[in-house]
């Protein structure tokens, strides 16, 4: 008999999930505790020393953090996962693993605004370096790529532009590098692109925007792909060295395809603290068994809000990879063809202003920072989330001062365009 | 067969089949990735033999070593080999000699040698390679899921308690709680008397 494999719906739903084993509930049990007794002492040390699988304390592990990490990583189609208390917290883990001072990172200049601060300040602060390449001219990763390179970072879908990255191109510059390519999926969620499929070795989430999907709670995971060597030319000491902290263990000898995930866990989490409450982890899981569901809504409802405003006289652009003319019309076709996500942004031909105006004339569109929620939202980029950047900077993430950003919920979509209309006319 | 991806009823029916197992290249360092794995299947009550020409003389939780699969005193089930892919052959040809034959080779995850594996096939034994018994059986009994690993497994049925400590059990020592007609005897004094 071989084994079946489930669907996404169905892994969704179950991926992690069983029965408490001691009192048969079927929903996943909040198990708000610190700590977990011992059986013995000699449990104890096993579990310490990473020799017995087991829980030891919240801020290292917990049970319904757990079903959250392992429906992630099947979803993902990951060997493992590690759940943290939010997605810049996923970054640092991460990055804590793969790099010393000095080294370097190379990252995409199309990210999350929050994502450019945290490297450009807090990483460099760690003497950690980052290159900035262009996703959309391959070549300038490759230009970038030098003997400190440690790791490239992506985001699938872009915000706030919602661009496709072509992710493939990217994996095949990593692996001529001998580095891992770090995908931040987060508004793609693994319904729409699976980055692991095409090359990914790591991938990371906010949780808080499309997975949880109903903006009450924040948290961040990291997915192991199981796909790379840590161990060739040392060049990973944290996976490939004995552990000082761990009695001289090897983490990837001991671990197998599952070793970057182990480390984040034991050397990450447990040093650095950014433990997820298990509260957030039930929050999440519950919005996770409607994913599909949600996420398909999303999807037709931006396509419909998008092919509206392409349309608006007072409109100047729309950027939504799901329109026919779109610049990355083909990408998302090869690689999210099920839809092209909730979060783009378009231009207004009143400039800075009309983007001001809009935002406070909406009546159903929440004015905040945030995407991915049930609701629909709205932003202009330029006067907050990026802000900080410069002018050139804003332009080159994509958050130009006529720019504003929506996501756009579950409602439906014949009131989302309502909204827009008479707040675009007020 | 195919050695790139295991059927989990194929993995299944190994672990719930054997019962003694030896392991080659067992270490007595307590931070060896074969020390955790021997530790692990012998808690879980698989009766394990440490196989070590270097460390004849000492024990791995009070089995003592045995410098060759020869050595062992009774049949062994499983044969799981903690060595580099080159040095699998000579252990492959060593368990086919044996009498009666061990029903499984297993190769350690990082362990491959698919001329070893058609050889022990040809006799009638199955072959897992490149695979970590301890992993597997956490992975299948839902264990490993507490270090969020994907155990690939989905159930709607009560998951096995994984540890003995965790058994209910009704000769738990406890601390206080009283008898229960007399606590109840004494919330109904309270009340009356107030
Ligand atoms: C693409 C992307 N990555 C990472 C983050 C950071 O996540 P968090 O706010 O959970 O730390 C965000 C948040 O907006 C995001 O949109």
């Amino acid at each position: 008999m071989t084994d079946r494999l489930p669907g996404f719906s169905t892994l969704a739903v179950h991926a992690g999930a069983q029965p408490d084993p001691t009192t048969g509930a079927r929903a996943t049990p909040i198990y708000q505790t610190t700590s977990f007794v011992f059986n013995d002492a000699d449990h104890a040390a096993s579990l310490f020393g990473l020799q017995a699988f087991g829980n030891i304390y919240t801020r290292i592990g917990n049970p319904t953090n757990a079903v959250l990490e392992e429906r992630v990583a099947a979803l993902e189609g990951g060997t493992a996962a590690l759940a943290v208390a939010s997605g810049h917290a996923a970054q640092l883990v991460v990055l804590q693993q793969l790099l010393r001072p000095g080294d370097e990172i190379i990252a995409a200049r199309k990210l999350y605004g929050g994502s450019i601060n945290q490297f450009t300040h807090a990483f460099k602060a760690f003497g950690w370096n980052v290159a900035w390449a262009d996703p959309d001219e391959i070549e300038s990763f490759e230009r970038a790529v030098t003997p400190h390179t440690k790791a490239i970072f992506i985001e699938s879908i872009a915000n706030p532009a919602g661009s496709i990255t072509d992710i493939e191109a990217i994996a095949a510059v990593a692996r001529k590098a001998g580095v891992p390519l770090i995908v931040d999926n987060t508004l793609a969620s693994p319904y729409l692109i699976k980055p692991i499929d095409h090359g990914a070795d790591i991938v990371v989430h906010s949780l808080t925007k499309f997975l949880g999907g109903h903006g009450n709670s924040l948290g961040g995971i990291i997915v192991d792909a199981g796909t790379f060597d840590w161990s060739k030319d040392n060049k990973y000491p944290m996976l490939s060295e004995p552990r000082p902290e761990y009695h001289g263990i090897r983490i990837q000898e001991t671990f197998g395809n599952f070793a970057f995930a182990i480390a984040c866990r034991v050397l990450g989490l447990r040093d650095l603290g950014p433990a997820l409450s298990p509260f957030n982890a039930f929050m999440i899981l519950t919005g996770i068994e409607t994913l599909p569901l949600r996420m398909q809504k999303h999807c037709d409802n931006a396509k419909a809000v998008a092919e509206f405003l392409s349309t608006h006289p007072a409109v100047s652009a729309v950027n939504y990879a799901g329109l026919p003319g779109d610049k990355y019309n083909a990408l998302q076709r090869k690689y999210a063809p099920k839809g092209a996500g909730a979060v783009f942004t378009f231009s207004l031909k009143g400039g800075y202003d009309a983007g001001v105006n809009l935002v406070s004339n909406l009546k159903l569109f929440s004015h905040l920072a945030n995407v991915g929620d049930t609701r629909s939202l709205v932003i202009h980029p330029a006067s907050t989330t990026h802000s900080q950047l410069d002018d050139a900077a804003k332009v080159k993430s994509g958050a130009a001062p006529e720019v504003v950003r929506l996501s756009i919920g579950i409602e439906d979509k014949e009131d989302l365009i309502a909204d827009l209309d008479q707040a675009l006319r007020a | 067969m195919n050695h790139d991806a295991y059927d989990d009823n194929y993995i299944r029916s190994i672990l719930n089949n054997v019962k003694s197992i030896a392991m080659v290249g067992a270490s007595p360092v307590n931070v060896r990735p074969s020390f955790f794995a021997f530790k692990y299947l012998a808690q879980r009550g698989y009766d394990m033999i440490p196989v070590n020409p270097g460390h004849v003389g000492k024990a791995l939780m009070g089995k003592p070593f045995v410098a060759s699969l020869a050595d062992i005193d009774r049949p062994i089930d499983m044969i799981d080999i903690f060595r580099n892919s080159s040095h699998i052959m000579p252990v492959v040809e060593e368990a086919l000699k044996l009498s009666p034959l061990p029903k499984v080779i297993w190769m350690q995850l990082g362990a491959r040698d698919d001329a070893a594996a058609e050889k022990a096939e040809a006799a009638g034994l199955k072959v897992v390679m490149n695979r970590c018994p301890k992993i597997e059986y956490g992975r299948l009994s839902s264990e490993i899921s507490w270090m969020g690993v994907n155990s690939r497994t989905l159930s709607s049925k009560r998951a096995p308690i994984p540890t003995q400590g965790m058994r209910l059990s009704l000769n738990r020592t406890s601390f206080g709680g009283g008898q229960t007609a007399a606590s109840d005897r004494a919330a109904k004094n309270k009340t009356e008397t107030t």
